[in-house]
């Protein structure tokens, strides 16, 4: 009964089974490996340091949040440099499009930040690390928008044009609605990559999520009790913007 | 309806599509243009259609010559209905929604009075239990059914059809010739591009035949077709007539 046939509809029952054998296997490794651990479990000290992990939680949030707007916004405007007649335009836009994608985040933050930041007096880190993350994100969204746009058929501006719409209207009511509809899946899994990657910020000292926990580990000496509700905290995150990305995706789906 | 075509001349890159077409076609209601491919007989459907603009020439509708210009040829294409041979349609909205939209944001037809427009020509064409579907839920027929409904719902002042069957099964074809059919016998001028000859002939009371750019023949149907004076047409009916 555990089977799901080939499109059969799945029993709730067997999905509550099923879901509890695995939450038991899962029990069952973690709870020997850290039974194997002996270890001094001191949940009071980092007790005391809550308020430390709410602030920096709050701080992932809110640089995450502001790095998807800015990075909706160059990932835009970036996709239509690509597809600009003006060839500087364009191959700016290839070059910081590939360059971006091809080299780690960690390295891009470090150079961001001490090279080009303080040559030019930005020496915020809090707006460097969230400009950084816009811009790496971008990149992305800007191939995301790119390949959108491109996937309306030329068919279907042919289509526009007969019925007499004008190139504006034919963006407006043809080409916007069906790019933001294919966009909207892969942007909130985006918005949860962006969150995770924003626990890169901490090497430039920015005071968010992962930076606050390992200040508490510092000073409680405390390491799991410090990390596994940073574990705990990213998933709170996370797991509501996957799920919400899935019902959007059976929402928005049509074949073309 | 009337067309005269003078020194019509278009060419896609070094290849010439259209060679100086001249002609007066006389009074029409029905027009088919048959061909073999590539001959250049969308070119000239599609320059008719103000899709495409000759290289140069002048082309009389009707009356009125028509000026190639881009604001001319925008209202000159919101004046007619085209149905071209697949995906005409929107795939994000549903079969009312793709009918409402020239409705409603080309003609300035208030919302409600272009949903009782579809209403009435879905119901006519027995499409009203498909009003709420998006295209990739119907058939090819139904959804050449709605392009069809889509180009007649804004009244236009003739229809083009550009060989709205090729990408369908035979039974499809029959439900969409049928359609078309219904619309001829209503009164409603037309042009066709057609690889059908049966139907070009049952369906149209005049006939283009082009070949190599050119308008090698032009007649009354039921003449042409039973009695094809080129040589390339001769040939060429005897082609696709074989089977």
């Amino acid at each position: 009964m555990l089977m799901q046939k080939r499109g059969q509809p799945v029993t709730l029952a067997a999905q509550l089974l099923s879901w509890c054998l695995v939450g038991l296997l899962m029990a069952a490794v973690f709870s020997f490996a850290f039974s194997q651990l002996k270890y001094g479990w001191n949940w009071a000290a980092i007790w005391e340091y809550r308020q430390k992990f709410i602030n920096g939680w709050l701080v992932t949030v809110a640089i995450s949040a502001a790095a998807l707007l800015l990075s909706l916004l160059i990932g835009l405007l970036t996709a239509l440099a690509q597809r600009s007649s003006v060839l500087p335009l364009r191959y700016l836009a290839v070059l910081y499009v590939e360059a971006v994608r091809g080299t780690p985040l960690l390295v891009q933050i470090l150079i961001f930040f001490y090279v080009v930041a303080s040559a030019f007096g930005l020496n915020n880190r809090y707006v460097a690390g969230a400009l950084t993350l816009s811009l790496f994100a971008g990149a992305y969204l800007s191939e995301m928008i790119r390949a959108g746009i491109e996937s309306i058929r030329g068919s279907q501006r042919e289509s526009a044009r007969a019925i007499g719409l004008t190139q504006l209207q034919t963006y407006r009511y043809v080409i916007y609605p069906q790019v933001v509809r294919q966009l909207i899946p892969p942007l909130t899994g985006q918005f949860a990559s962006i969150i995770k990657d924003s626990s890169l910020l901490s090497i430039i000292a920015v005071g968010e999520f992962t930076l606050n926990a390992q200040e508490v580990n510092a000073f409680t000496y405390s390491t799991l009790e410090s990390y596994l509700p940073l574990a705990v905290g990213y998933l709170l995150l996370t797991l509501p913007i996957s799920l919400v990305s899935r019902i959007l995706e059976r929402r928005f789906h049509f074949a073309t | 309806m009337q067309l005269e075509f003078c020194g019509i001349c278009k060419q896609f890159g070094a290849r010439p599509v259209l060679r100086d077409i001249s002609l007066k076609v006389p009074e029409f209601q029905s027009l088919a243009i048959v061909g073999p491919s590539g001959g250049g007989k969308t070119t000239l459907l599609r320059t008719i259609a103000g899709l495409e603009k000759p290289d140069s020439g002048r082309l009389r509708i009707g009356q009125d010559w028509l000026a190639f210009t881009e604001q001319a040829l925008l209202a000159h294409r919101r004046s007619i209905g085209t149905v071209f041979q697949g995906y005409n349609l929107f795939p994000h909205l549903t079969a009312l929604e793709n009918v409402m939209l020239p409705l409603v944001k080309v003609h300035g037809v208030a919302r409600g009075q272009a949903r009782d427009t579809a209403d009435a020509l879905f119901k006519r064409f027995q499409l009203l239990a498909h009003a709420h579907q998006r295209p990739a839920e119907l058939s090819g027929g139904q959804q050449q059914r709605v392009a069809i409904v889509r180009a007649i719902a804004i009244e236009p002042r003739f229809l083009i059809f550009d060989e709205p069957t090729s990408a369908l099964d035979p039974e499809m074809t029959a439900e969409v010739l049928d359609c078309i059919a219904e619309l001829r016998a209503e009164g409603r001028p037309l042009i066709i591009v057609t690889h059908n000859m049966g139907f070009a002939r049952e369906v149209s009371d005049r006939c283009l035949f082009i070949a190599e750019g050119q308008i090698l023949e032009e007649g009354r149907s039921a003449e042409l077709f039973s009695a094809p004076q080129h040589p390339l047409m001769v040939n060429f009916l005897a082609k696709v007539l074989r089977y």
